[in-house]
């Protein structure tokens, strides 16, 4: 060491880039630098132009429901046509989340363990990942129409006299959502499940922990952040629901969806500026469900690994 | 803590099989365990040691045979029923709970009132000696810590039975020794029923009141240490026990319990330990201990005595262990209390008693003929 040192200690033999990462900064996270950028033109920069839009409203929006460049805004919130669909998504959205999570959990559990035809069976549920939402929604017509196959067999066995509406309506939508919303939540939950090491279940079991002890007490807490993904992912998904709730759904009636809304006013009144408000209002509403989600998991998290005991 | 309140007089396996499809992971493993006994149970990887323990919590149901305790069958009890604590070879500690709430897990299961599970924890982990650590996640723990967690955790409960899957296999060598006293201690304070895992002959040796050594599933030889040691039932056993020193000889003539055997250039005087018969191929076993390089002048009468030559020369601490190459070439692992020089020839000298004769083969010895040998030695 030269004499001018004034540091006693010895400089750091490590490389940089040890030394920049032991304070949290990874150089190699640089090289992302030009896809960031393609991100930035390709994605930000429309984003950003469809929230210039949704100031500038239509001269016949202003008229109708003044507010200046808020007009959009004001529209949104007091036109019950408009605002409904809020409520109209949310309505099928999170029941088809909760119902693709919950059901997933015990079907999951039940496919840990080897048993003859797992594997067949657990093809069969991922399979509707594979067909389109469009095939989903023809298949859910020919099987459940008016005319289909349930209606007409539940008639001839004189088990009903009238056919019961099960397209073209709610639980169309919800039905063809779950169907190919489920794979999703399985193939997650089980790969979240198969995280878990199936000795700390059996740890528990000797402790003399019965199965809903166990459920409740060890894998919960140990599944709810993978609870909390899936729940989010099949959330988002049913949330933009589109093609299904005009299939076989009741386009202008009870699933006249967020998604929908806005096509319409893109596409049948050439409001580019009212489109965009839709869709940027169906952004903030998943935010604040995700947000939501999170606020639980985090409480949920805290909770059992409590600090002070 | 206390001798466990649920004590047991005796824990009987009768015929004890499991098998997995077609396989057969263990069989007729038949045990009569005393309260507050400490069994290890040894063998090499894959011979059916967890594949037993399992079957005893109750976490692999049973193929055949019965687990009863005072003659109450507990085999058909679930595991969570069954108030048998286990140690897993990987821990298994709930990575969402702090130490102590680990530890609590079992008492609360057991709607233990508040202020007995807060003090139960306390001296359970007193016990182990992690007070320092009680508030941390498994996570933040070193191996040998979340080690001593996972016995509390099972101790904690005063189980009826402790079982324990090769808890020590993840150390490293020194907290492995310290681990091995501090579980001794642990059970001759506490006197809980023990079975314990292990393909660690040292280890089952240093631990154990007896031994159950197993084969591809089959109990090989039931006894207490010293016996193990001493008199192993069958050359498998006397591999596992260190008897490093396995010849195929020949039987030239028996008379009672001794016999002559010969071949490999040697001819030795020795101890039937299964009955054989004059001709027979048998394979002699001889620990490295009980042949021992002869100091000069040192008298060889009674004893068996051959020359060597000295190959390799290891310290291992006030005595040595050598290895010697006989006339026909044979390897074998001595004792020798000075340093030969490699290259030097030496005299070997070896008690008869010591010199233990085994058949080749190792199909159960039929009782009649275990009694035969009895009768004539
Ligand atoms: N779930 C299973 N399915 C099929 N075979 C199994 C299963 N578990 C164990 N076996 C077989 O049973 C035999 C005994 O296994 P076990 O796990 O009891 O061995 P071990 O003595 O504990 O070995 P190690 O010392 O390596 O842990 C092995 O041959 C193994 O392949
Ligand atoms: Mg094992």
């Amino acid at each position: 060491m030269s004499a001018t040192n004034t540091d006693p200690r010895p400089k750091a033999s490590a490389s940089r880039r040890h030394r920049l990462a032991e304070r949290g900064i990874d150089t190699q996270l640089l090289m992302l630098i030009p896809a960031l950028l393609f991100g930035l033109l390709l994605f930000v920069y429309p984003f950003t132009y469809g929230i210039g839009l949704t100031f500038q409203p239509l001269p016949r929006t202003q008229e109708q429901w003044g507010g200046g460049v808020f007009a959009n805004y004001v529209a949104f919130f007091k036109d019950p046509f408009l605002f409904d669909s809020v409520w109209i998504t949310m309505r099928l959205a999170l029941p088809v989340a909760l119902f693709n999570v919950l059901v997933s959990v015990p079907i999951a559990f039940k496919l840990r363990h080897r048993f003859r035809g797992k594997r067949l069976l657990s093809t069969l549920l991922v399979l509707p990942i594979t067909l389109g939402t469009v095939l989903t929604a023809q298949g859910l017509l020919i099987f459940g129409g008016r005319q289909g196959w349930v209606n007409r067999f539940l008639m001839e066995a004189g088990i009903i006299d009238q056919p019961f509406p099960i397209v073209n309506n709610y639980l169309g939508v919800m039905l063809s959502l779950i169907i190919s919303g489920f794979p999703f939540a399985f193939l997650l939950i089980s790969s979240y499940l198969s995280g878990i090491d199936p000795a700390i279940e059996a740890a528990a079991k000797t402790l003399g922990a019965n199965w809903k002890q166990r459920f409740r007490r060890i894998i919960l807490p140990l599944l709810a952040p993978g609870l909390a993904t899936t729940f989010i992912l099949t959330f988002v998904l049913a949330f933009s629901v589109f093609p299904s709730a005009r299939l076989v759904g009741d386009a202008l009636g009870e699933t006249r969806v967020m998604a929908l809304m806005a096509y319409r006013a893109f596409g049948e009144q050439q409001d580019y500026a009212m489109a965009s408000t839709i869709a940027i209002m169906m952004g903030v509403v998943e935010l604040v469900v995700i947000a939501v989600v999170l606020l639980w998991r985090s409480f949920l998290y805290k909770g059992t690994t409590g600090g002070k005991g | 803590m206390s001798l466990s309140a649920n004590a047991f007089g005796s824990l009987e396996l009768k015929n004890v099989g499991r098998s997995f499809g077609g396989h057969d992971a263990l069989v007729d493993l038949n045990l009569t365990i005393r309260a507050g006994e400490f069994i290890a149970l040894l063998g090499p990887s894959g011979c059916g040691k967890s594949t037993a323990l399992n079957c005893l919590a109750g976490l692999l149901p049973l193929t055949h045979g019965q687990i009863l305790i005072d003659d109450r069958r507990v085999d058909v009890l679930p595991s969570e029923k069954r108030d048998f604590g286990m140690v897993f070879q990987n821990y298994a500690l709930f990575p969402h709970l702090s130490v102590e709430k680990n530890v609590a897990f079992g008492l609360q299961m057991r709607n233990k009132p508040r202020a007995e599970i807060s003090r139960r924890v306390k001296e359970a982990i007193a016990l182990v000696k992690l007070e320092e650590h009680a508030k941390k996640l498994p996570g933040q723990l070193s191996g040998g810590q979340q080690q001593r967690v996972a016995i509390a955790r099972a101790i904690v409960i005063e189980p009826r039975l402790v079982l324990m899957d090769e808890p020590l296999s993840n150390l490293d060598a020194k907290l492995r020794l310290e681990m091995r006293t501090e579980i001794r201690r642990l059970h001759q304070s506490l006197g809980l029923t023990t079975i314990y895992v292990t393909h660690d002959q040292e280890e089952a040796l240093s631990l154990a009141d007896r031994l159950v050594v197993l084969r591809e599933g089959h109990v090989q030889q039931i006894g207490t240490p010293a016996e193990l040691h001493d008199n192993p039932a069958n050359w498998h056993v006397a591999d596992f026990m260190g008897y490093r020193n396995l010849l195929d000889l020949k039987v030239a003539s028996v008379s009672g319990s001794s016999a002559k055997v010969e071949g490999d250039g040697l001819s030795l005087d020795a101890t039937l330990v299964q009955p054989a018969a004059a001709g027979d191929e048998v394979r002699v076993a001889i620990r490295p201990h009980d042949l021992t390089v002869a100091r000069e002048g040192q008298g060889t009468e009674g004893r068996n005595a051959f020359a060597a030559t000295v190959s390799v020369v290891e310290y291992q601490g006030r005595e040595f262990a050598v290895g010697v190459t006989t006339s026909t070439g044979k390897n074998l692992f001595v004792h020798s209390e000075f340093a030969p020089t490699p290259g030097e020839t030496v005299m070997l000298v070896l008690d008869p008693a010591r010199t233990l004769v085994y058949r080749t083969s190792l199909t159960a010895v039929s009782a009649e003929e275990q009694e035969l040998l009895q009768v004539r030695g």
